[in-house]
């Protein structure tokens, strides 16, 4: 399982340039990060989203390894298919068995919301795929609006911060949990700056004997209102505020990874970006408290999660 | 009146191979087709009429006697979207729905066809909601009429087995490459105890073949991209070329009626007439009325009437030429709906009929009648009374009302 960089750098190059993705954006880094971790050849299904429409405009294609965009909701019942498909061939005798993996990329929308039933019955029956939710906690390419993984309190344009509500009013889900209680037999959550905990993650769910999902913080520098040079310090700060906690579930047990500490405040974090900037204000002291006081608390109930072991 | 033209390369009478005869029902008469074909997947859900296929299916998998995957998806929209993934793999993908059914999987259907990928659906063709009713009519077969389908329409199990075997050979043609509904009436058909004539293992494998995928995101050799984006320059051409992908399937479904004469000694046509020839009346139906349509007709015809029928089987594309040749010097017709076109200027196949004989120079007198919604049963009173309507049309030579709904029940229309 060690990554060695000199060895990584020599894999092929799976994601072309001159695809349409902003300058900034932390989501071809995730794939060709996905892509490279792999030990076996990849087909990959993408959820509609930035990633898509950036990456396949016809004639063009960024994608040198065979890829397919079906729908916005369904990427895991299309991987689904391709799974299925693969198994039948191989047993009818019309295709030789060879070493493949199958990767969903799809969007937390594509995930957290209108997809979720979708990815949940495609674990149930364990298809074998490594699901990438590339998260950037809001609906990007129809242009910031928010969605199940957009932190309380978020500016989004459809949660903009007004004299009567302060961004978004709910709180986001945790579907890292919700995929976990699925039973698969790997689970975790990264982040586009930790390149090497999350490609070690994506070396663990290949090797996984059933479906596998990573939870991948993504920052979007458009929908977040920060510079496009600042994006690996967002997810970093996100990492050690706390707000993105990087783990892993391997068969049922929670571990945390990295160095598995909280080291700052969250507003460290919200400060960096545009997105927040009404929470830096004294009306909103009390979000900020609130916010604050969620993300120590969840803390606390991960790193039981992680000492028990279950 | 011309004779209709029917692409053929088969002389008539064919010799039958020896058939084995099943008193089985039209769901299962699928079911046992899929068990023949042995798809690489088939995907669907639960939902009524259709579950007799999965039901069965699901046995012929238990027992080991498919080698498919078997893939219980958890909704319609699913079993679509598994279908997409299976046939871009290059696997054979099969599913089946009813009803409310096609209308959750209404985006895949577009997606399907639009990426050409030969699927095959089995329809047991349901009313939709609301008032949610479980019977048959064509409202969810018309939903999905130009979603760029091919749709073959049948009338008995023994059709439901035999379009069964003979969407694949469509589907898959090169010249189409596009997804095929067999449309099965609920109830009617899908639940009808009859005498299914099955074709030998071997012949079926014979005749459907292997699906041999000219793109795969499995080859090997070539990363593909499947479903790629389209702006301005380009997605109308892709538009344009799907038409031109149906338009071929005319022919294609000509020939593989041929074919699968010459194998199963079972002769059908795009559209099946019936004592047309000499026709001044003609009722075009399409689905499982047809038996009872044609009762009608030998009825009319003993009371001196000059009464025919057409039903059509390849409904999407639509035969139009042969439509238009089968049904020329015809001076009245009426169309039978299983389905209302709501806010439309006509049913759905009335329209396609009203379409199809505008080019006609001389324009008969066309009549709309719908039947049979949410299973609503339709009685031979019920047609002798349409074809009497279309008598006194014919009789009067003019028309005189415009809707005729069959067999409601009086004073509904508030």
């Amino acid at each position: 399982m060690t990554l060695k960089l000199q060895a990584l750098t020599e894999r092929p190059e799976t994601l072309a340039s001159g695809h349409g993705l902003c300058p900034g954006c932390s989501e071809s880094v995730v794939v060709r990060m996905v892509l490279m971790a792999l030990a076996n050849p990849a087909v990959v299904s993408l959820a509609t989203g930035c990633l898509e429409v950036s990456s396949t405009r016809f004639p063009d294609t960024a994608w040198k390894v065979p890829v397919i965009h079906s729908a916005f909701e369904n990427a895991a019942s299309t991987a689904s298919g391709i799974e299925a498909a693969y198994k039948a061939l191989v047993r009818k005798g019309r295709m030789a068995e060879r070493p493949l993996t199958f990767v969903v990329f799809a969007g937390d929308g594509a995930t957290y919301d209108i997809g979720l039933q979708w990815l949940s019955g495609a674990l149930e029956r364990r298809h074998r795929f490594v699901y990438v939710c590339l998260n950037n906690e809001g609906y990007m390419n129809t242009g910031i609006q928010r969605s199940g993984a957009t932190l309380k309190g978020t500016w989004t344009t459809t949660t903009p911060a007004g004299a009567a509500t302060a961004g978004k009013v709910d709180w986001n889900k945790d579907v890292t949990a919700i995929v976990a209680a699925h039973g698969i037999p790997y689970v975790a959550q990264a982040a586009v700056h930790h390149w090497k905990d999350l490609m070690t993650k994506v070396r663990k769910a290949e090797a996984a004997a059933g479906p596998s999902f990573i939870n991948v913080f993504a920052p979007c520098n458009r929908g977040w209102r920060h510079e496009p040079e600042d994006t690996m310090n967002v997810s970093r700060l996100a990492v050690e505020s706390g707000a993105w906690p990087l783990y892993e579930v391997i068969d049922g047990a929670w571990h945390m990874t990295g160095s598995g500490r909280k080291t700052r405040p969250v507003a460290d974090y919200m400060r960096a970006q545009g997105r927040f900037k009404h929470l830096m204000t004294e009306a909103n002291a009390g979000l900020l408290a609130e916010i604050q006081a969620r993300i120590d608390s969840e803390w606390v109930r991960l790193q039981k999660r992680c000492a028990s072991g279950v | 009146m011309a004779p209709s033209k029917m692409p053929s390369t088969v002389d008539l009478p064919i010799e039958a191979p020896p058939a084995n005869a099943l008193a089985i029902n039209g769901g299962e008469a699928v079911a046992y087709a899929l068990k023949q074909i042995d798809p690489e997947v088939v995907a669907a859900y639960p939902i009524t009429p259709q579950t007799l296929i999965i039901e069965k299916f699901a046995e012929y998998f238990a027992n080991g006697e498919v080698r498919t995957e078997f893939v219980t998806v958890e909704s319609e929209h699913a079993a679509l979207s598994v279908c997409v993934g299976a046939a871009a793999a290059g696997g054979r993908a099969v599913t089946a729905t009813a009803g409310p059914g096609l209308a959750l999987m209404f985006e895949m259907l577009g997606v399907a066809s639009g990426m050409r990928l030969p699927i095959v659906m089995h329809l047991c063709t349901r009313a939709l909601s609301s008032p949610i009713n479980i019977l048959g009519d064509h409202s969810d077969a018309m939903a999905m009429r130009e979603t760029g389908w091919v749709m073959l329409a049948g009338s008995s199990p023994q059709e439901a087995y035999d379009q069964a075997l003979i969407a694949q050979v469509i589907a898959e043609h090169p010249d189409v490459l596009l997804p095929t509904a067999n449309l099965i009436d609920g109830f009617s058909v899908t639940h009808a105890v009859e005498r299914v004539n099955v074709l030998d293992d071997s012949t079926v494998r014979e005749f459907v073949g292997e699906y041999e995928p000219g793109l795969s995101l499995l080859s090997a050799d070539q990363a593909v991209t499947f479903g790629a984006m389209d702006a301005r320059d380009s997605y109308f051409e892709h538009k344009r070329q799907q038409v031109a992908a149906l338009e071929r399937a005319v022919h294609v479904t000509a020939e593989a009626l041929d074919r699968f004469a010459q194998v199963s000694g079972r002769r059908y046509r795009l559209l099946e007439t019936y004592r047309l020839e000499d026709a001044a009346i003609a009722i075009v139906v399409m689905g499982s009325l047809e038996g009872q349509v044609r009762a009608a007709v030998d009825t009319a015809r003993e009371r001196g009437l000059r009464v025919g029928a057409l039903r059509i089987r390849l409904f999407r594309p639509f035969p139009t030429r042969l439509v238009a040749n089968a049904l020329r010097g015809t001076p009245v017709i009426g169309v039978l709906d299983r389905a209302i076109g709501f806010g439309s200027p006509g049913n759905p196949l009335y329209s396609d009929i009203a379409v199809t004989m505008f080019r006609e120079p001389d324009k008969p007198m066309l009549k709309s009648f719908v039947y049979g919604l949410g299973g609503r049963v339709t009685t031979q009173r019920v047609l002798e009374q349409a074809i009497q309507e279309l008598a006194d049309t014919l009789h009067v030579g003019r028309i005189t009302d415009g809707q005729t709904y069959l067999g409601l029940h009086e004073g509904t229309a508030k």
